[in-house]
């Protein structure tokens, strides 16, 4: 439709190689697989990078704020003349963003897969997998009509579901992807009943039609889904709620989180891609691509608020205690992404007041460089020591120097110190909290400085801590798996400096925004504070933080099991929803639904087997049917045919 | 004599139905092959009255009621025979008359 | 009610009777010897109805024709001093059922067709000319049907002979059976005695 139409070849380009390699590549492309993945993702990355500069340089801007493009859009299924399923492409801030970090990261995993997952015998596999994967991402930040998102939403699930369990042969893996596909899904319950709801009575399921009934307060529609009512909530806050709902599911917020921790049974790259930098941001990229509906309501926004900045608050808790890296980093990215979430809950639409989004999106932009980065640096750690448990590790930065450089980049910007990345995205979220809701900056605030605890004794315990037990015979990694590292440090010191405001805002208009020093002074200060106690616990390996577990006694090993939260998800399932639930309905799925069908063929054999009967080669049966069939025969003629 | 008003045709009719009937019952009911038969001749003879009795009451000028008997009990003995010889084939097959043992021609 | 119609229910009554009787009585012989009273009694109500004739051939061809025959295949099939069974409760109570309904729907029938007699001409059977008429090539002569007849006579006779003749095979099969039983035994033998 205009010039934009080529940008259908960046979700098509992984599309391909997923089929190629999917349904060739176990016996084509053994060993080529991964060029041929990393190749289809780098000219995907190169075409959404020029795609970006055309439109935040050229000519994106329309009377000052960015514009909403349809380039492409595709009747699917039209079910009446407004409610139909498209397939199209929006070109629009956020998702010209979400290009961005999905291609290049996936970019930067398929680099780093090269050498990690090297002899893996489902090699291709693998990438096909990636590239299916990389597809669904870029389809649903691409999508024009919910019902695509849906679509795409699905599709993402199921990648991930089968990243998850690559590693099919291990039973924990197997699990733990089921868990995720069944969390996730269960949750995408209530984004198909809001999406239901809200395209009942917007009329539409095209986001920008959708948008435009909703947002306008005198439009029937609107007055229609806020008139009617549910137990005591307007339609238009369940709907939104359910969405949420759904998004939450993906994101892993409380309490739909306990996916998360156990998906790190993947191979790391997995990890670093889908549950750090682009699959756990579907939910907040749902949430800001409905915004302005969102924020019709305020008690939608509010429950996105609260959620938001608890998971955020658990999740740091929890990491603190974590033994696993990998753990630990998947507890920080719930609790990064709860920062996204009640940025967005804190935020309006217009103006000044539309900072939480700008700030969400800063963060959601920036946490994908050095989140994803930790990742990968923990993947090149697990392949060096083989073992993912911080007690096998220690003393590394002398094996790993580029990693550890990495790792330490990753780690402050993470913490909020400046000038790294996510020091301005976090100052922006702090400040749009502060000036909404001052217990959710008292959260906040308190949060980071956990974060940098948590982080900073992560780091000190790979790389300090005591001697390592490895030798220098052992390699670092390729020279495949190095390179991404390079480049994502890089980002993650430059990113910060991108005017981020000028870009990407709620309304499209550029934002003012400037660092205020005395603002910042309240979470730097408590961060190199935190850091400071990190490190004379963790530098040294000492008695402290053994001791510190012992005195807070039965709370720290409730923290540590995670609030038992998994035992409490499993009792009820096992003990209340399979027996009182699952076991009725299988009953009568097997007696009553199968035993109709049972009992109408066995009353077929039944009656097949009395009519059989009549043939009994007994003469005298035979006469007595002839003499009823002349009697029958003579009544007609008689009384009925005269 | 005059015999034809005194009793009507009907009841001879009546008695060559209950004949036929009692024969009837006969073939339903007998296991034995030749009591069967034995049966069956009793039908037939029934038949016999029967068109004798309609030819004396509704056509006293003709004689084909009585042909027919005539021909009917030929029929009946040539019939007669050739049951006999099967019955007693089928007491060389089976040993036995009972017409219950001989259901081979079933589903 | 002269004693012309007395004979007549006196006759009907008899051979109902005995025909109840062949049909339900549990001796075999008994039975046929109903039957063959039965027969009789069928031939006396022909002599009633004044065709004396057809009595006559009733009384050569069934009572000493047929029920003799039957006589002797009961004597060759099986003892015919030994009771027989009777049916089941079950079939006995349908066959009467059903001989009771078709019964009563035929003198329905009957009743309610209203026969006319023609007035006037009377019946009179001479053999002479039942012969004549019986050989006779013009209308309603029956000729034909005598000749066919005869042929249908041979053709049981012939039959009667080629079923119940005992076949060659049959014999010889016996014999053979009874070879193979023996050797089997002498082999059975003399693996026991090996063992």
């Amino acid at each position: 439709m205009s010039d934009y139409a080529y940008i259908v070849l960046i979700p098509l380009l992984p599309l391909a190689s997923f089929l190629l390699l999917g349904l060739f590549g176990r016996k084509y492309f053994t060993k080529s697989a991964g060029i041929i993945g990393t190749l289809a993702l780098l000219a995907s990355t190169a075409i959404a990078l020029m795609a970006a500069r055309q439109y935040f340089f050229i000519d994106g801007k329309v009377a000052g704020a960015y514009h909403q493009i349809i380039a492409f859009k595709y009747t699917w299924l039209a079910f009446s003349p407004g409610v139909s399923i498209d397939m199209g492409i929006v070109i629009d801030p956020i998702s010209v963003m979400m290009l961005v970090v999905v291609s290049f990261v996936s970019l930067m995993v398929h680099m780093f897969s090269l050498g990690y997952m090297k002899g893996e015998e489902r090699f291709a596999t693998y990438y096909a997998y990636l590239g299916l994967f990389t597809f669904s991402m870029l389809g649903l930040v691409l999508s024009v009509n919910i019902f695509q998102v849906y679509l795409f939403w699905e599709l993402v699930g199921v990648s991930s579901f089968l990243l998850i369990g690559y590693y099919y042969e291990k039973p924990t893996a197997v699990a733990a992807s089921k868990k995720a596909f069944i969390v996730t899904r269960f949750a995408d319950l209530g984004f198909l009943i809001g999406i239901l709801i809200l395209g009942f009575y917007s009329g539409t399921l095209d986001i920008s039609t959708l948008i435009h009934k909703l947002t306008a307060v005198q439009s029937p529609e609107y007055i229609a889904i806020t008139t009617a009512g549910f137990l005591g909530a307007s339609a238009l806050t369940w709907a939104l709620v359910l969405v949420f709902i759904g998004g939450a599911g993906k994101s892993a917020m409380f309490p739909l989180h306990i996916w998360l921790p156990d998906a790190m049974e993947g191979p790391t790259p997995v990890s670093a891609l889908i549950h750090a930098a682009t699959m756990v941001v579907a939910g907040v990229y749902l949430v800001a691509r409905l915004f302005p509906v969102f924020s019709m309501d305020a008690t939608a926004l509010q429950v996105v608020t609260y959620i938001g900045a608890f998971s955020a608050l658990l999740a740091a808790i929890i990491a603190c205690t974590q033994t696993d890296i990998k753990r630990v980093l998947a507890f920080s990215t719930m609790s990064q992404i709860g920062y996204m979430m009640f940025a967005l809950g804190v935020s309006k639409q217009v103006g000044e007041q539309g900072l939480g989004y700008m700030a969400s999106m800063f963060h959601l932009f920036t946490h994908a460089f050095f989140k994803s980065l930790l990742f990968l640096c923990a993947g090149a750690v697990i392949h060096l020591v083989h073992s993912n448990e911080i007690k096998d590790m220690g003393g590394l930065r002398k094996l790993m120097p580029i990693t550890h450089i990495a790792f330490l980049i990753a780690c402050l910007a993470i913490a909020g110190v400046p000038p790294f990345a996510g020091f301005f995205s976090k100052e922006e979220i702090l400040l749009a909290a502060f000036n909404a809701n001052k217990l959710i900056y008292g959260v906040a605030l308190f949060t980071a400085a956990l974060t940098a605890f948590y982080m900073f004794r992560l780091y000190f315990s790979i790389f300090w801590s005591k001697e390592s037990a490895h030798h220098e015979t052992h390699h670092e990694g390729t020279v495949s798996m190095k390179i991404p590292l390079i480049i994502l440090a890089v980002c993650t010191i430059g990113v910060g400096f991108i005017p981020f405001a000028k870009l990407v805002t709620a309304d499209g208009a550029a934002l003012e925004t400037h660092i205020d020093i005395l603002f910042s002074l309240a979470p730097v200060g408590l961060t190199l504070i935190a850091i400071l106690i990190a490190a004379r616990l963790y530098k040294q390996q000492n008695e402290g933080p053994q001791k510190i577990a012992d005195a807070l006694g039965v709370f720290y090993r409730v923290v540590s099991r995670k609030f038992y939260m998994d035992e409490l998800y499993l009792f009820i399932t096992k003990k209340i929803i399979f027996p009182l639930i699952g076991k009725p309905i299988a009953w009568i799925d097997r007696n009553i639904v199968d035993g109709c069908m049972n009992a109408l063929a066995a009353i077929t054999v039944k009656i097949s087997g009395w009519i059989k009967g009549m043939q009994s080669g007994k003469v005298q049966g035979y006469a007595l049917y002839f003499f009823g069939g002349v009697t029958l025969l003579a009544i007609l003629f008689i009384y009925v045919w005269k | 004599m005059n015999s034809l008003s005194e009793i009507p045709l009907a009841h001879i009719l009546f008695v060559s139905t209950a004949l036929f009937f009692i024969g009837m019952y006969g073939l339903f009911t007998r296991k034995n092959l030749v009591t069967l038969l034995m049966a069956i001749e009793l039908m037939l003879n029934s038949v016999n009255i029967n068109f004798v009795a309609f030819n004396k009451y509704l056509y006293p000028g003709k004689l084909d009621g009585i042909f027919f008997s005539l021909f009917i009990i030929t029929i009946a003995a040539a019939e007669a025979a050739v049951a006999i010889a099967i019955i007693i084939n089928l007491y060389r097959s089976h040993q036995s008359i009972d017409v219950d043992d001989a259901t081979e021609m079933k589903y | 009610m002269n004693a012309h119609a007395i004979i007549f229910y006196l006759i009907s009554a008899f051979l109902l009777g005995t025909g109840i009787l062949s049909v339900t009585t549990k001796k075999i012989f008994r039975s046929a010897i109903w039957l063959l009273f039965s027969l009789v009694g069928i031939a006396s109500l022909y002599f009633w109805m004044e065709v004396e004739f057809v009595a006559a051939v009733q009384i050569i061809v069934y009572v000493g024709g047929i029920v003799i025959l039957i006589i002797f295949s009961i004597f060759l099939t099986q003892q015919s001093g030994k009771e027989m069974p009777g049916p089941g409760l079950l079939r006995t109570v349908f066959s009467l059922l059903a001989v009771l309904f078709g019964a009563g729907f035929c003198c329905m029938l009957i009743n309610e067709y209203g026969f006319t007699q023609l007035p006037g001409t009377q019946f009179s059977v001479a053999v002479a000319d039942i012969g004549t008429q019986m050989l006779s090539t013009a209308d309603h002569g029956f000729v034909l049907p005598f000749e066919v007849v005869s042929m249908l006579l041979l053709g049981a006779m012939i039959g009667c002979i080629v079923i119940a003749m005992k076949s060659k095979e049959a014999k010889n099969k016996g014999v053979l059976e009874n070879e193979q039983e023996a050797v089997g035994t002498v082999i059975s033998s003399q693996q026991n005695n090996r063992l």
